[in-house]
């Protein structure tokens, strides 16, 4: 391997992945580089690869083609030395039930020469009332910050949270993005996937959005965005009689609008302003004597990005 | 910080021993299944097939001018009980079961018996002996009587050591294959999997917490079967113990194989009651294996549970050595060592 200029400062790269499931292609043929001290989040719908990649650069799993290397190592053997350096969490871990959580933090505590200690990570998590709960009786929330916690007792170079608040109540993940944060502010390195574009925007410093098994858009949430050319969306429903009048080169013919998209009866502009937007819309609209049944607009955000490269939802209902 | 230094003193394999056995003592199940279940068999079957001090046969006298000299003599022998009956009665209580032979009203009688019944034939000796005696016929001689019933040949002491074997595999099976298809099934394996945590620690665990456990419950059985049921331990307990330390790893082995690959509980269900199932019928545990017939012995003979049946039983109930039981303990010892290879091959681990 020659060493390349940057290599102290990558905490993982990969070039060219390839992983098929029988008839299933997973991965592409993705490239990606995660630089020390930022939290890089993989954003993509459920099947774009984002477990499968993320379970490969854990050493869970082989690609079928492709290089790998993690903190400046590819996998190799048991791979302990390097696993001493990772905090992971996986999408659901099943702790045992009747453990305490005192007792489950202890246990992965032997794991790792070096770490916290059991009490210090439950603060971390803020789980400390719980020590002496047993594993049954906590939320899910509480359930997803011990796994975190068990990510964290060994002190990571490198931490992997694979979507770390699926299947939460929107308080519990308001709290895993606190404890993100802070782990962000003391220099972490983080590699997060999600489908939340909302969790993508908050947390990450930079986001691939995938589909398909590859990288589709790479960049600052604050970049993606900016690549739509707009900085707004309209979504407008129309009555299905009057919509068929309405046409993709009337809108786009709009002041202001920079694009046009149809889902059914409902149209989508992205605009620049949308004090200049919405009236000449309305306009177009009385003009065909439609009325719009539903009108909103809100600020672009990744999931826009998302729908202007795919043309679909992040998540589908 | 103080805690940084302390929380490593125990090892992974040593904690992750730990963890197991607190996670089963905190299992009220499997208390109830390893401890309270053997026990409670244990003093149930004792119970149903206690020894019953012999019944006295029923007999019919039919009426007539023999009848009470006749009835006086059987009623004279502890092991009949006669009743006088008119020949009609005496007939439809034969066919009934209600006496099992019936002594007409002629000189010489006539016995009418089923030959087929052993309590019919029996009645039929103490009858004609009784009878033959009260006409004058002298014994050539009296013979004298020893009585089998003392500890070591009751039925409850052929069956604490094979109820003793049958836990052994239960909990070695149950044990590490359902607690290993569960963290499966929950990820847990796959997060052990992602630590650095040598495999062999993940697995070790499960066999070192089981050997541990083995010796309350194996102890637990025992000294119930010894105070309560005055099951005899011939041999050496010492040698009792390391067969069944030994039973345990075979059969943890054998766990580890059924819980190598399924994904779900109902999976591994499924596959440990095939391979348990054949054991509880075929190896002796409630009856002797001798009891199969000849062709079939081959394949009795092979089953690790009956290995293990028979030695148990041998250094229980005949006080045996080490020496004869090798034969059964290489058998034992190449079922658990062919299935702890294979599960390690084909084992999966997420």
């Amino acid at each position: 391997m020659t060493p390349s200029p940057d290599a102290a400062e990558s905490a993982l790269r990969c070039r060219g992945l390839v992983k098929r499931y029988d008839e299933v292609v997973a991965l592409a043929g993705l490239d990606l580089e995660v630089r020390r001290g930022e939290c890089f989040g993989m954003l993509g719908p459920n099947g774009a690869g984002k477990t499968t990649a993320v379970e490969i650069f854990e050493g869970l799993r082989s690609a079928d083609e492709g290089d790998v290397e993690v903190l400046g190592e590819r996998w190799r053997g048991d791979g302990l030395g390097l696993r001493r350096r990772l905090g992971i969490q996986l999408q659901e871990t099943k702790f045992p039930d009747k453990l305490h959580v005192r007792e489950v933090l202890s246990l992965f505590r032997t794991f790792y020469p070096r770490g916290l200690g059991a009490a210090e990570a439950m603060t971390l998590v803020g789980l400390e009332e719980k020590a002496d709960a047993q594993v049954r009786t906590l939320s899910g929330g509480q359930k997803q910050r011990l796994s975190l916690a068990c990510a964290l007792i060994g002190e990571p170079e490198l931490l992997f949270l694979d979507e770390p608040t699926t299947g939460l109540d929107p308080q519990s993940r308001r709290q895993t993005w606190e404890i993100v944060e802070g782990l962000k502010a003391r220099g972490r390195t983080v590699l997060l996937t999600t489908h939340y574009m909302e969790e993508a925007e908050r947390l990450c410093d930079r986001v691939a959005i995938l589909d398909h098994g590859k990288v589709i858009a790479l960049g600052t949430p604050r970049e993606l965005v900016a690549s739509l050319g707009a900085e707004h969306v309209v979504e407008v429903t129309v009555d299905d009689g009057a919509s068929s009048a309405l046409t993709a080169d009337v809108l786009a013919g709009l002041p202001s609008v920079e694009g046009v998209a149809r889902e059914g009866a409902r149209w989508r502009l992205t605009v620049k302003e949308v004090h200049r937007a919405v009236p000449a819309l309305l306009g177009a609209l009385a003009e065909r004597g439609a009325a719009p049944t539903e009108l909103t607009t809100h600020h672009a955000s990744l999931e826009d990005v998302f729908m202007a490269l795919t043309g679909r939802r992040l998540r589908d209902a | 910080m103080l805690e940084r230094t302390g929380d490593r003193s125990r090892s992974p394999l040593a904690e992750l021993t730990l963890v197991r056995l607190k996670e089963l003592s905190r299992e009220p199940e499997a208390v109830f299944w390893i401890f309270i279940f053997p026990i409670l068999l244990a003093a149930i079957l004792s119970l149903a097939f206690r020894s019953r001090p012999p019944e006295a046969l029923p007999v019919a006298v039919v009426t007539g001018p023999h009848g009470d000299a006749r009835l006086a003599a059987l009623s004279a022998q502890p092991e009949l009980k006669p009743r006088p009956l008119d020949e009609a009665a005496a007939r439809q209580a034969l066919a009934r079961g209600q006496v099992v032979l019936v002594v007409s009203a002629d000189d010489p009688p006539v016995y009418a018996y089923d030959p087929t019944q052993p309590d019919s034939r029996a009645a039929r000796l103490a009858v004609d002996a009784a009878l033959q005696r009260a006409a004058g016929r002298a014994d050539a001689f009296t013979p004298g009587r020893a009585e089998q019933t003392e500890p070591g040949t009751r039925y409850v002491d052929f069956l604490v050591p094979g109820l003793l074997g049958m836990n052994l595999m239960g909990t070695g099976m149950w044990g590490i294959g359902f607690s290993l298809v569960m963290a499966r099934q929950g990820n847990l394996l796959k997060r052990l999997v992602a630590s650095p945590v040598r495999r062999s620690h993940i697995l070790g665990a499960q066999l070192l917490s089981r050997l541990i456990f083995l010796v309350p419950e194996a102890g637990a059985l025992l000294l119930f079967a010894s105070l309560a049921l005055g099951v005899p331990v011939r041999g050496s307990l010492l040698l009792l113990l390391g067969l069944s330390l030994f039973g345990a790893a075979a059969f943890s082995g054998l766990g580890l194989l059924a819980g190598a690959r399924p994904r779900t509980v109902e999976g591994a269900s499924g596959l440990m009651n095939l391979v348990m199932v054949p054991m509880w019928i075929f190896s002796g545990i409630f009856f002797s294996t001798e009891r199969f017939p000849h062709a079939m012995q081959p394949f009795v003979q092979a089953l690790p549970l009956t290995a293990l049946n028979n030695a148990l039983r041998a250094v229980m109930l005949e006080g045996a050595g080490l020496a004869p039981l090798l034969p059964g303990l290489a058998l034992l010892a190449a079922w658990g060592a062919i299935s702890f290879v294979v599960a390690l091959k084909i084992f999966r681990w997420q």
